[in-house]
């Protein structure tokens, strides 16, 4: 507890240094692993961090060849560097020169490149002072120990990054969801996306050096999929995302000062994924939760109409007398138990009277008027089904039957509009079975 | 250079590794599953980590059984997110991969007091030390040799299941045969394969020997048995060449490069992977010259000005 309010109050400069760092690169990420979700290659940051590696040893032996300090962080991370950009031409020339998918390009780089980083490493560690040159950092990171120098690096590169994605913000976006319109109207889709998968590279590399290769990689894939649940739009996407990137970081950071011997890269991964597990429950857009109340309600809806319109076909031809529910079941293949529900709620909702015994059922004026309107809208579709989208008769009804819960007013008067210009001297036997159409 | 018979083992069991996972390989880049190998050899962590928890040793056979439950939970899981939360594949399984792994660092610095695990020896292996080994042949390239065999026979039984689930998902389900079951075998054959392998050589090895061999063979035929055969050649043809330039060409030239000219052998699963990916970007090469060529051949004439 005590340890907790510390990291709270922030007392310690170092968990300030830690926090700053860690949360400036989680809102990076999670703003740059934003359009790399929108065009599937989340992956690539996993890709791309492991493309280092053979730029981080191939750093420190030239580095070792010429004498210099080769263990400058500088020289390392510039190698990194290249070697990102090198994987991710290769991901490109792949691209663009098979038909190999990109999955596929994703794996071949990772596994090609890692291979050759690990062979360098191999040959590091044959070098004096070479098995101390602290290499592992970079996969597994060392958060705990971050300078203010780091943090500051990590902040302006993070600045930058941000910069960068909100003025291309628009080119970015339509590079995302249609990049043949974003081709045809004459953007340079290539420079676009050489530009981003640059930008993934900067994450990456001054992710690495601070974090880890797992940390950073998580950071880019996670906070986007979470975000992805709260909303539709790109505008809002994508600061979500940064926003669940940076919680992700300073939950993480204070789990680590609460439990000390635990790895603080892979608590801030922990922190990311039950966040993702939180929006994916009950994300406001694309959560669990919500699309199930939307299905719900969709079902009982659907269920409500077809209970309405089989009450009206059932009374259609005697002037609608009270109908027994057996007849209803004829029509509706429900469970007796589902249908008796139905009908105490269409009860409730005044739609429906039933008889004391409750095995007859009769509607109510507003639901005679309700059931008239779904019945002409059921039957209009038919016929149009019929007539202008030549589907065989025998089929129409089923069509029907699924189309007509969503017909909007407006659509279902341009279909009569349609309907009355064909036939417009006859009162049409509308019901292409047997009976007429009701008038509104 | 001297060759031993060491060196003799390290290629002969590095190429039967290699071909064990070139043949679910094929089948997981005709799937779009390609980074299945990837994102497997990092969910393993918790399931070794939970397995050393409870059995309390590091014998092959909890091991095992905790990477395979592992590596399955990672397909479904992932598969569930996809599905039911609709998020794209790829980073439905960035998500799972990044967690497991986070969550399996944690349990090993949890039981860190009572076992001695190395993360690092899950990543790089090392195929020098595994073939040292008493009796004439070593364990590892028995294992290895049961794995590319296992592997083989279950592509041959299930050939037509597989072909089908990979072309055309929808025409499998609709004649009966499961796409998502053959998917998830392919998930459990991956697992096993990637678990047996890694303990030897690493993780490097695997994903590059899963789905690099494969991908170069579908540059180069495009008939499913053929790019097949291919594949083991081309996965062979890597653990071979790998060796050899790792214990020659590799050392010589980056002790040149550091000034260090006694450079000893450099890791043999690293310049394995790292011979595969010259071989594909040799092929592919290869092959867009080619087809810029035939593209130039076909070139309507150019139209006569005046007509």
């Amino acid at each position: 507890m005590d340890a907790l309010w510390r990291f709270l109050s922030l007392q310690d400069y170092n968990t300030r240094v830690v926090l700053a760092g860690v949360c400036a690169l989680g809102a990076a990420a999670g703003l740059v692993g934003t359009f790399l979700l929108l065009r599937k290659r989340s992956l690539l940051g996993d890709t791309l961090g492991h493309a280092t590696l053979p730029g981080v040893a191939g750093a420190f032996l030239i580095a070792h060849a010429l004498g210099w300090e080769a263990r400058s962080i500088v020289l390392l991370l510039g190698g990194a560097a290249v070697a990102g950009v090198c994987g991710m031409a290769a991901v490109l020339a792949i691209r663009r020169w098979s038909h190999i998918k990109d999955d596929a390009a994703l794996a071949i780089v990772l596994g090609v490149f890692f291979g050759a980083g690990v062979t360098l490493v191999s040959a590091v560690q044959q070098l004096p002072g070479g098995n101390s040159a602290g290499l592992d950092h970079f996969i597994y990171g060392k958060t705990a120990s971050m300078t203010a120098a780091d943090a500051a690096f990590i902040l302006w590169a993070s600045l930058g990054v941000a910069l960068v994605c909100v003025a291309l913000f628009k080119e970015f976006g339509l590079l995302c969801f249609d990049e043949g319109f974003a081709a045809a109207a004459g953007w340079p889709r290539r420079v676009l996306d050489a530009v981003l998968m640059g930008l993934v590279v900067v994450v990456t590399v001054v992710g690495l050096q601070a974090v880890g290769l797992l940390l950073v990689v998580a950071l880019l894939v996670i906070p986007p999929a979470a975000a992805r649940f709260w909303s539709d739009r790109l505008g809002v996407m994508a600061p979500v995302a940064a926003g669940v990137g940076a919680a992700s970081g300073f939950v993480g950071v204070a789990a680590s000062a609460v439990f000390p011997r635990l790895p603080a890269g892979a608590l801030i991964v922990l922190a990311a994924a039950a966040l993702f597990a939180i929006s994916l429950a009950f994300g406001a857009k694309r959560g669990l939760a919500i699309r199930a109340f939307h299905e719900r309600r969709a079902e009982q809806r659907l269920r409500r109409e077809h209970l309405l319109r089989a009450i009206y076909e059932c009374g259609e031809d005697a002037d609608f007398p009270m109908v027994a529910l057996s007849q209803i079941s004829a029509r509706r293949p429900w469970h007796p138990g589902r249908l008796r529900r139905e009908v105490r709620r269409a009860v409730e909702d005044g739609l429906v009277v039933a008889a004391v015994d409750g095995e007859r059922v009769q509607l109510t004026k507003t639901g005679m008027v309700e059931a008239r309107r779904l019945v002409r809208n059921h039957r209009l579709w038919e016929l149009y089904l019929l007539h202008h989208a030549e589907v065989a008769p025998g089929r129409v009804d089923r069509d029907a039957d699924m189309i007509e819960h969503v017909l909007d007013p407006r659509l279902v008067d341009e279909l009569e509009h349609l309907l009355d210009e064909e036939r417009r001297k006859s009162f049409v036997p509308l019901d292409p079975e047997r009976g007429a159409l009701p008038s509104p | 250079m001297t060759w031993t018979e060491i060196d003799t083992w390290i290629v002969v069991t590095g190429a039967l590794i290699a071909m064990a996972c070139a043949v679910p390989g094929v089948f997981l880049l005709l799937n779009k599953q390609s980074m299945l190998g990837d994102a497997i050899s990092h969910a393993v962590l918790p399931g070794l980590a939970i397995a050393f928890l409870v059995s309390g040793t590091r014998d092959p056979g909890p091991m095992l059984v905790g990477a395979v439950a592992a590596g399955l939970f990672t397909g479904v899981l992932t598969e569930v997110i996809h599905r039911r939360g609709r998020v794209d594949s790829g980073a439905a399984l960035g998500v799972v991969f990044c967690s497991l792994f986070a969550l399996g660092l944690v349990l090993i610095r949890l039981a860190a007091d009572r076992v001695d695990l190395d993360p690092g020896c899950v990543l790089y292996g090392a195929l020098e030390t595994a073939v040292v080994d008493v009796g004439p042949v070593p364990t590892i390239a028995w294992l290895s040799g049961g794995m590319l065999a296992a592997n083989l026979l279950l592509a041959v039984l299930f050939y037509k299941e597989l072909r089908i689930a990979a072309f055309d998902p929808a025409l499998a389900t609709a004649s009966g045969i499961p796409a998502r079951i053959v998917t998830h075998g392919l998930t459990v054959v991956t697992a096993v394969t990637t678990v047996v392998a890694f303990e030897s050589v690493g993780s490097i090895l695997v994903i590059a020997m899963l789905i690099v061999p494969g991908a170069t063979a579908l540059l180069l035929s495009h008939r499913l048995g053929v790019v097949l055969i291919w594949t083991l050649v081309l996965a062979a043809l890597a653990a071979v060449g790998g060796h050899l330039a790792a214990i020659s060409v590799v050392p010589a030239a980056l002790g040149q490069l550091s000034g260090h000219a006694a450079l000893g052998s450099v890791s043999s699963a690293g310049m394995m992977a790292a011979f595969s990916g010259l071989t594909f970007f040799a092929v592919l090469c290869v092959a867009r010259l080619r087809e810029g060529a035939k593209r130039q051949a076909v070139r309507p004439p150019e139209p006569v000005p005046g007509t």
